[in-house]
Formats: C-alpha cells, sequence, structure tokens
C-alpha cells in the first residue's frame, strides 16, 4: 500500500472514531434536554408565585425596606456568573463569560467595584486563568441544578447584601446566566435580581384602581425579611435550570455540527483515498507495461 | 358562592391547584382560616400542615415548610421552599 494511501486510511478511521463519540453526546444532550426543559417548566409556578409576592408588596406598600428602596450610592455590585461545569458546547460559555464582561465594564465605569461569584467549573478555569480573584466558587453538578446549591449561594449573596458597604458589603445584585429561547437560540441575559428592578407577571394597576390594602402577618419587616432570600433563591435556581437547559441545547447542537462535520471528512478522504488508489493501480500497470515492453524489445 | 382558586407549589413543582371553599394554614402567628371574601394577606407559613377543603367536599393536607401564603382577589397561593401532600 502506497504512503499517500495509508496517510488517508488513518484519517477516515480517526473521523470515523470522533463522530462515534461526538454523536453519542448529541444523542445523550438530545435526551437530557427534555428531562432539563420539564424541570425549567415544573419551577415556573414557584417562581413565577414568589415573584409576584414580592411584586406585589413593593407595588402596594410604602414600607422602607431594603428589597424595595434603591441605595443612594452604589459602592460594590455583585455578579453571579452562570456557567457550565463541561465545554464541548459551542460558543455556550464564552457568551455568558463575554456578557459578564460588559456587566462588569459598564458597572466598573459607573464607579462601582465589582465583585464575583462563580457557579460552574468552565467560569471558574476562565478567572483562574486570568488570574482574577473571584467572592465564591461553586462547582459540580451543574447538568441537574439541586435547590440546595440555589439556597447556598442565596444565602452567601443575601448576606453580603445585608452588610453595610463599608464592611464589604454589596449594594446590587446582578446574575448573568444562558436563557434557552430555542433548542437553536440560547441568549445570555443579565438581570439585576436586587434592588428590585423587573416586576414580572403582575400588571401595572392603573390609575383608577383602587390597590389592595395588604395585611401582613406577623409584621411588614418580618415578611419582607423572610420573603428576601426566598425571592433570591427562587430567582437563582430558576437561572440554574434555564443554564442546564441552555448548555444541553447548546451541546446537542455543537455535537451536530461535528458530527456532520466528520461525516463531510470522511467523504473527502474517502475520495482522495479512492484517487490515490486509482493512481496507485495505474502507475503499476503502467510500470508492468512499460517493463513487458523493455523485455520484449530487448530480445 | 364564590370560591377560592388555590395552588400550592414547591420548589420544583405545582403539588396542586384547585379550587376550594376553605382553606387553614399554620402562620409563625397561629393558625389562620381563609374563606372566599379574604382581605389581600401576605403571610409567613409556620413548619406545618396546610388543610383545604376542595370545592367537591374532599380534603387536601400537605406538609409545608420555609414558606408563605397570599391571598389575593380570592387567589391564595401558598409558596413554600419544601412541600408534600400527605
Amino acid at each position: 500500500m502506497g504512503a499517500q494511501l495509508r496517510v488517508y486510511r488513518q484519517k477516515i478511521s480517526s473521523a470515523k472514531t470522533t463522530k462515534k463519540i461526538t454523536r453519542a453526546m448529541e444523542l445523550i444532550s438530545a435526551s437530557r434536554i427534555q428531562k432539563a426543559k420539564q424541570r425549567v417548566a415544573a419551577s415556573g409556578p414557584y417562581s413565577r408565585a414568589v415573584t409576584r409576592a414580592v411584586s406585589a408588596v413593593a407595588t402596594f406598600s410604602n414600607v422602607d425596606h431594603v428589597l424595595t428602596t434603591e441605595p443612594e450610592k452604589v459602592e460594590r455590585a455583585a455578579v453571579v456568573i452562570f456557567s457550565s461545569d463541561r465545554g464541548l458546547a459551542g460558543a455556550f460559555n464564552s457568551n455568558v463569560l463575554r456578557e459578564a464582561g460588559e456587566l462588569a465594564a459598564r458597572l466598573e465605569g459607573e464607579g462601582k467595584e465589582v465583585v464575583y461569584y462563580l457557579v460552574g467549573r468552565k467560569a471558574a478555569g476562565y478567572f483562574a486563568f486570568r488570574k482574577r480573584d473571584a467572592e465564591q466558587i461553586w462547582t459540580g453538578g451543574t447538568d441537574s441544578p439541586e435547590f440546595e446549591i440555589a439556597k447556598e449561594i442565596g444565602d452567601a449573596v443575601v448576606s453580603k447584601f445585608l452588610q453595610p458597604a463599608s464592611e464589604g458589603g454589596v449594594d446590587e445584585i446582578h446574575i448573568v446566566y444562558n436563557r434557552l429561547v430555542s433548542m437553536l437560540l440560547q441568549v445570555p441575559e443579565v438581570v439585576r435580581l436586587l434592588p428590585l428592578e423587573i416586576v414580572e407577571g403582575v400588571e401595572a394597576p392603573d390609575e383608577k384602581d383602587v390597590l389592595p390594602l395588604y395585611e401582613f402577618e406577623p409584621e411588614v419587616d418580618k415578611v419582607l425579611d423572610a420573603l428576601l432570600p426566598v425571592y433570591i433563591e427562587s430567582r437563582i435556581f430558576n437561572a440554574m435550570l434555564q443554564s442546564a437547559a441552555a448548555k444541553h441545547a447548546a451541546t446537542q447542537k455543537a455535537m451536530k455540527s461535528a458530527s456532520d462535520n466528520a461525516d463531510k471528512l470522511i467523504n473527502d478522504y474517502t475520495r482522495l483515498a479512492n484517487n490515490a488508489r486509482q493512481s496507485e493501480i495505474t502507475q503499476q500497470i503502467s510500470e508492468i507495461v512499460g517493463g513487458a515492453d523493455a523485455l520484449s524489445s530487448a530480445k | 358562592m364564590a370560591v377560592l382558586a388555590v395552588s400550592v407549589v414547591s420548589a420544583d413543582q405545582e403539588l396542586w391547584s384547585g379550587e376550594a371553599t376553605q382553606l387553614i394554614a399554620r402562620t409563625t402567628e397561629g393558625e389562620i382560616g381563609i374563606l372566599p371574601g379574604h382581605e389581600p394577606l401576605l403571610a409567613i407559613l409556620a413548619k406545618g400542615e396546610v388543610r383545604v377543603s376542595t370545592a367537591d367536599g374532599q380534603t387536601v393536607t400537605a406538609i409545608a415548610d420555609n414558606g408563605f401564603l397570599s391571598v389575593e382577589n380570592n387567589t391564595v397561593t401558598v409558596v413554600a421552599s419544601t412541600a408534600e401532600l400527605v
């Protein structure tokens, strides 16, 4: 076998092996994304209910509480970045990290110090490589997020939020995560959790409407104190689930195009290998014919 | 007679939703009963039972922990980070 032909055969078999792996990963993601999407849908009612309650309080009462009031001066802002533990998901992680970078640049431009909280090995690696500091890092389990982890993250950021800025506390909390728009589209999203910015699911009350007067049990302050961590946890848990579903979708898409590329490579190299084999045969024939001619003319 | 639209929700799923005539829950201050037409309320729940008397005369009981109860315009939402039906 000719040297050229052997090189092509090697390339074909290597592309085939790669294709087997990428095809398997594509199928695994495809089966997991359904589960992940169901979990996002299942957590919907909870986060909707919590958000409704929080915004009801914010809209319908004029209580002074950290949850509802804008601080006069923001010294420090916390940014929570949700990445994944593994790569092979196209631009999934770089998108969310780039978005976080833009957010941080904007915040720093406004004279705020940025404190990072990272979720997922990829964000941790990105920060470690650039020797940037992160306040706290959570890795592992981004594929199927647990509520316990969301609670832990929530506790960490809320306790920072409640600390006064002079003792290293933060005045704002932002989250950056990938949202699953469709199987083909994942969009990095930046949401400011605190102070409350977006009021979802509640229509702005009309001027004419009489606002319901909420009764609180035990007291307004205590209810709000209890509601604050619950609200943050639910938003963080929702972001983690969204990010997990988006990761599976991104992996599936990336692995599909990898498999398609492998197919194309196999096709191309098979053509080249056939060409090489054919020219080898042609050469051998012409050598034999040439040799036979030489022998017969030598007689 | 008006009925309450009740939903009992935990962190990872909606446990029960439907129409009810009465709901009894335990807040940090003590047990509270909600009937149709109750004024808007936001209360913190203590760990304990939430009993819902459904419109067709049955009783649904759930154990809720670390949650709260909101009542608004005959819509009652019981939200708990951990909850299960009994």
